[in-house]
């Protein structure tokens, strides 16, 4: 399968990147690993003009400090991020496709796809990542939760690029994501980000998100209200996880009914805290 | 005419945009006009006549062409070829030596490691990044390493022996 023919651009400065998009209008894409966007464009799902290649932008790769926060740019692959020590983040990613697919794919382009079976959205919506974008006009940094608009759909402009994502250091948090699917390089049926933070040994704040239960990641608020000042305690964490499909709208496909989904989120969502807690 | 037949090729239409890459493969390095569109799965097969790497899937899911990009395994039909302009490629073509196997592919050879052997070349190159990485890996690990790689045969367990004993040979053949 080839796709449909295209021009090809490999700016070097996020300015000259932009400025490409605004001017290809409708007809502009941007690549980054390309892991889901060349399948699209081989099935011939697309056919962008043009094709703006991030790739040489290497001041989008790596991860710095900024204080209290991490900022890990776009073009920061899976394998990358795999290998750092950023809370949540690095195991998560590690849990993305398989190693061939985590040395192309990257956080920003995972993020901007924002497929609802895709980890790294979920990771993002639980650590309240802060997703910076650049436009013809300037920079603007929106919230993950503002992010993700629907199935594939984020509030990302045609001309805009995500360049960064900011995520917080959590010091004193622990975190966990638990992932089930039907073969070991396959998407997630049902996956849960889970992070806690405790003080004299009980929880003192917990956050809970979800994967797959609906057309973008979410946050299981319930779970996150009735874990909030309980003991460390598997009887109080199972109690607070049956909590974890209220509000939520799974689809049922040809891997999962809704009702399966919604059972596993609620399994997941136990055992994903358990872990995170050392239990 | 130097044969019976010689291939003529067309210019491409004057509106289609090609790209001059340039990129090392298996130590050589190839400069070749291109398509945009053109995936470095088929500039290796078709372009470079590199037919070892196989398209099996063109889903990005069986890892049959899975080559060494910089080094690191990528599946070759997911990569455009002018991404890869200015960059390294090891195809399983790069694997043996002048006079001599890969340990990997003796590895293969012995331990009856491949079937039809479609998904052999996928699966020697991943196994190559693998053991670079961990010279001295377990079980769990090979089959970890290999999970991108999908072989229709089901001969995993060969799969991952042959693995597992050029893991051998080669810890003995950098011990001595
Ligand atoms: C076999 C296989 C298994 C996979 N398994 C998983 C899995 O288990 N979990 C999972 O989460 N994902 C999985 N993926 C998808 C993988 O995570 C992709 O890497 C990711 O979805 C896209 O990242 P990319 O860098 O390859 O982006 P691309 O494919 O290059 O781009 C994807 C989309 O995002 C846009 N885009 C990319 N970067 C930016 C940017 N910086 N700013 C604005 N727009 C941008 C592109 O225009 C395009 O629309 C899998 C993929 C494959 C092929």
């Amino acid at each position: 399968m080839i796709p449909a023919a295209f021009d090809y651009i490999r700016p070097s400065t996020v300015e000259d990147a932009v400025n490409a998009l605004a001017d290809a209008g409708e007809e502009g894409k941007v690549l980054a690993g390309g892991q889901s966007l060349l399948p699209v464009l081989r099935l011939r799902l697309a056919a962008p003009a043009l094709l703006v290649d991030l790739g040489g932008l290497s001041q989008l790769r790596g991860i710095r400090e900024d204080g209290d926060m991490l900022v890990i740019g776009a073009m920061t692959t899976h394998a990358e991020l795999a290998a750092s020590s950023v809370p949540l983040l690095a195991q998560v990613a590690a849990t993305v496709g398989d190693r061939q697919v985590r040395h192309r794919g990257t956080l920003g382009g995972s993020l901007s796809h924002a497929d609802p079976a895709g980890d790294l959205p979920t990771a993002a919506v639980a650590l309240d990542a802060q997703m910076v974008l650049a436009g013809p006009h300037g920079r603007r940094t929106v919230a993950a939760s503002d992010f993700f608009v629907d199935l594939f759909t984020t509030a990302l402009a045609p001309d805009e690029l995500l360049i960064e994502v900011r995520v917080p250091k959590l010091q004193g948090w622990q975190t966990h994501y638990t992932k089930v699917g039907r073969t070991a390089q396959a998407w997630a049926t049902v996956a849960v980000a889970a992070a806690v933070r405790r003080e004299n040994g009980s929880i003192a704040q917990a956050r809970v998100a979800l994967t797959n239960m609906g057309p973008t990641p979410v946050r299981a608020s319930a779970v996150e209200q009735a874990l909030a000042g309980v003991a460390v305690d598997g009887d109080a964490i199972a109690a607070a996880a049956a909590h974890a499909a209220e509000g939520t709208a799974p689809a049922s496909d040809t891997t999962a009914s809704a009702e399966y989904r919604s059972h596993l989120a609620k399994v997941l969502t136990r055992r994903a805290l358990l872990a995170a807690v050392g239990r | 005419m130097s044969g019976l037949f010689e291939e003529i090729h067309e210019q491409p239409a004057a509106d289609v945009p090609t790209r001059r890459v340039s990129i090392t493969v298996n130590g050589d390095k190839r400069v070749a006009q291109v398509e945009p569109r053109l995936l470095l799965a088929h500039l290796l097969r078709q372009g470079l006549k590199l037919t070892g790497t196989h398209t099996g899937c063109d889903t990005t899911n069986c890892g049959a062409c899975t080559v060494l990009f910089d080094g690191k395994p990528i599946k070759s039909c997911t990569m455009l070829a002018v991404q890869a302009d200015g960059h390294e490629v090891t195809t399983v073509e790069g694997l043996a030596g002048a006079s001599e196997l890969h340990p990997i592919q003796e590895g293969f050879k012995d331990e009856h490691g491949l079937q039809c052997g479609f998904c052999t070349p996928g699966m020697m190159l991943a196994a190559k990044a693998l053991l670079e990485e961990n010279p001295d890996p377990t079980e769990d690990e090979v089959r970890w390493a290999l999970s991108g790689n999908l072989c229709r045969c089901t001969g995993y367990q060969n799969i991952v022996k042959s693995v597992m004993w050029a893991a051998k040979k080669m810890q003995a053949q950098s011990a001595s």
